[in-house]
């Protein structure tokens, strides 16, 4: 492996909005560029706490998002509240595999994708772990291009009540479930964004 | 530190430092604390509204889906089917269904459960609504403090709702009839109630009807009512014709049971909840007064019995007295004939009042010794006759009354059952007397009759041909001539004819006549002398006449 040269190890701190380059800032001070007033920071601050807390509220919130109904519909045939498992059961059942399949991705698998490979990266991250360090950036980019696809099951929901409103004869409207799927999709969201990729490479370089 | 340079050799410029009040890192787990709060509070309220989880048993889980099916209690939403199984053993359907928490009182001991589909029967249509919505299970909720967790589902719903006002009743009858769970009751042809459930005596000897009178109604049943079965179209073709009775048009196709008071002021107190009443087959069975003690009679017959069917009445007098309940074939050999015995059953108690009157009159040994009673009646004539009760259908009741010129018979008090001579029916005897008259008529004889009658036509005809050719020529010249003579005599009548005129002259000659006769008369009667002496002078003749004036 090619020894890296970092900015921080040279005392160069770039600005992430306009690019331009300063010296790095004493390390209890909080630098901004001179140019664009943008502020500027070598390593994302506390980015392991930030993103175990998001971690753990979007673990929390993932189970009433998978148990709780998530949309109440309302029609002649009878009333009835629909998770999202019912919902990929009910399509499985009726023969529509494929829908159910990709319900099954983006709304269950994808946000437990996500926590699981961000759990996995902050764990390694935070005890300095050297291992396979270029196989977890490139899972860090997927978990970055993947996030807000799993906000589909929330643009059903809001789409169907907002079409399906027929006052007597049909009417769906949304659920507490939807609201903490949305958050799980959310604070995943922001877990990755809290999370720093740099510190990957940092434990390369101080060992 | 070493600072940075960079390919121009120039240092790099330092940012602009700013002292900032920074957050403690700590305040990002906030995040999960809230998240954590909100996810507790759902799980609590999830249990908290965690109602009893009751298994109902079921024949077959027709219409309901797990998870979805919905136990309504006036169709408010207290449970929902959790899981359908089938029992190992009985192979019937356990249906698991989680209760509501706050309709967890539900889970009583005499709480009822059945499926509402929808249902088209004789008494009408029900549960349509589930039709679209798919079946649900129907609750009544009981009264109980027990609880109870399993419980055996009804296949029909109850036809009453125990939140309905009112009291519960029981009828005793001998067979069902048309009647079923549900069929209405009818208090002057106002529904006031419902059958609510039947079943049959243990032993075997008739039916035991429950039925349910809603309040304010219930308060007309009192201890003297009768019931009776209004089921269908009553249609009956007695000796008093043909009958067509209902109560209405349901009752036609689903059945029902009426209820009225017999006639009478009778004590009106109001019936305890659960009292049991007779169910009679029909009204006029129903308002009959008590029958007491019945008593077999039989009667026999030396003539036809056609048209007499089991059943018929024993009529005396207009009132019904008992039926007829046998009908047999005898041979007696001593008169070579085939006598008909009729048993009958005879209940003297109809006789109302006059029944009481004489047991009074009588002293209670008739009412103990049925013999000596009719014993008393027998010897005042009393008897049965055969009668035909209705020209049309030409059936037969027995008519029991006096009859004048009965001959005497023997009586055998102590003979069981009790034997009522007979006298025979007015068809017998007016049987016989046409037979009688055809009797007569057969020995007149028309043969020869009609013989004689032909030669004296052949006679007369003889005569008119006779008449017809010889004696009208002549008829008819004499006509003629008697023509002429006629019209002679009228030319000698006319006014100004000759003869006419000397008549007449004639005539007025002999009123002068007369008139000088007459005069004559008077003179002689004044002067009788002058038929001696002659007519005297005129003067005299005159003074005589003054004289006379004055």
């Amino acid at each position: 492996m090619t020894t890296a040269i970092s900015a921080s190890s040279r005392n160069v701190i770039r600005c992430h909005a306009c690019g331009m380059t300063h010296a790095s800032p004493e390390p209890d001070e909080t630098g901004y560029c001179t140019r664009c007033d943008a502020r500027m920071h070598a390593r994302k601050r506390n980015s392991v706490t930030q993103t175990w807390a998001f971690l753990v509220a979007a673990i929390i919130l993932y189970v009433p998002a998978m148990a709780l109904p998530v949309m109440h519909s309302n029609s002649l045939m009878g009333s009835e509240d629909d998770t999202i498992l019912q919902g990929i059961a009910y399509f499985w059942n009726s023969g529509s595999w494929d829908l159910a399949i990709l319900i099954f991705i983006a709304s269950v698998l994808v946000p437990l994708l996500k926590i699981s490979s961000l759990t996995l990266l902050n764990c390694t991250v935070q005890r300095r772990m050297t291992w396979a360090n270029r196989q977890r950036a490139s899972l860090y980019r997927i978990v970055e291009f993947i996030g807000p696809w799993s906000m589909l099951d929330v643009f059903v929901v809001a789409l169907t009540v907002s079409l399906v409103r027929f006052h007597s004869l049909a009417e769906i409207s949304p659920r507490a479930g939807i609201m903490a799927f949305g958050s799980v999709v959310v604070l995943t969201m922001f877990a990755s964004m809290s999370f720093d990729p740099r510190l990957i490479w940092d434990a390369t370089e101080t060992s | 530190m070493t600072t940075e340079i960079d390919r121009e050799g120039s240092p790099l410029p330092k940012p602009r430092i700013e002292k900032q009040r920074r957050l403690s890192p700590a305040l990002v787990w906030l995040v999960p604390l809230v998240a954590a709060i909100v996810g507790l509070s759902i799980v609590v309220r999830t249990i908290r509204e965690q109602g009893p989880t009751i298994t109902i048993v079921f024949q077959t889980a027709d219409g309901i889906e797990p998870g979805k099916t919905e136990v309504k209690y006036k169709n408010v939403l207290v449970g929902r089917v959790g899981t359908v199984t089938l029992d190992r053993e009985t192979h019937k359907v356990e249906v698991a269904v989680d209760l509501e928490k706050k309709y967890s009182y539900f889970a009583v001991d005499d709480t009822r459960f059945w499926v509402e589909r929808p249902r088209i029967g004789l008494g009408g249509v029900s549960g349509l609504g589930t039709l679209l919505s798919g079946a649900y299970i129907g609750v009544d909720v009981g009264v109980s403090k027990k609880g109870r967790k399993h419980f055996l589902g009804d296949e029909n719903p109850p036809s009453v709702t125990r939140d309905v006002p009112g009291r519960r009743f029981y009828l005793h009858g001998k067979d069902l009839g048309s009647l079923d769970i549900g069929s209405p009751v009818y208090f002057h042809r106002v529904a006031v109630g419902r059958i609510v459930s039947w079943h049959l005596d243990d032993d075997g000897r008739g039916v035991t009807l429950e039925m349910f009178i809603s309040t304010p109604y219930d308060a007309h049943v009192t201890s003297e009512k009768r019931f009776y079965n209004a089921s269908g179209v009553d249609l009956s073709v007695t000796s008093a014709g043909l009958k067509v009775n209902t109560q209405s048009l349901s009752t036609i196709v689903a059945g029902g049971v009426a209820f009225d008071s017999p006639p009478g002021e009778g004590e009106q107190s109001r019936a305890k909840d659960g009292t049991t009443f007779s169910l009679f087959p029909n009204l006029e069975a129903a308002l009959m007064p008590p029958d007491g003690p019945s008593m077999a009679v039989r009667i026999r017959f030396n003539e036809s019995v056609r048209g007499l069917s089991l059943g018929a009445p024993l009529n005396f007098r207009g009132v019904d007295l008992g039926s007829v309940t046998a009908i047999n074939m005898k041979y007696d050999n001593a008169t070579k004939s085939f006598p008909i015995d009729v048993d009958a059953l005879i209940f003297p108690a109809r006789l109302g009042e006059a029944y009481q009157d004489i047991v009074a009159a009588r002293g209670p040994s008739h009412e103990d010794h049925p013999g000596i009673f009719f014993r008393a009646l027998i010897e005042h004539g009393f008897r049965a006759q055969l009668r035909s009760g209705n020209l049309i259908t030409g059936q037969l009741y027995i008519a029991l009354d006096f009859m004048k010129n009965a001959p005497k018979v023997e009586y055998d008090i102590s003979a069981k059952p009790l034997a009522i001579p007979s006298v025979p029916g007015p068809t017998q005897e007016i049987q016989d007397e046409i037979a009688d008259i055809a009797r007569k008529l057969d020995r007149i004889p028309f043969d020869k009759i009609g013989q004689d009658l032909h030669g004296t036509l052949t006679n007369a005809n003889l005569l008119l041909a006779q008449l017809n050719t010889q004696i009208a020529p002549q008829a008819k010249a004499t006509l003629q001539s008697a023509q002429g003579a006629l019209d002679s005599l009228n030319a000698m009548l006319t006014t100004d004819s000759p003869t006419q005129r000397n008549a007449r002259q004639t005539m007025e000659e002999l009123q002068r006549a007369a008139r000088s006769l007459r005069n004559l008369a008077d003179y002689l009667d004044r002067h009788p002398e002058a038929l001696l002496r002659g007519k005297p002078d005129e003067a005299e003749t005159t003074r005589g006449k003054k004289g006379d004036a004055q």
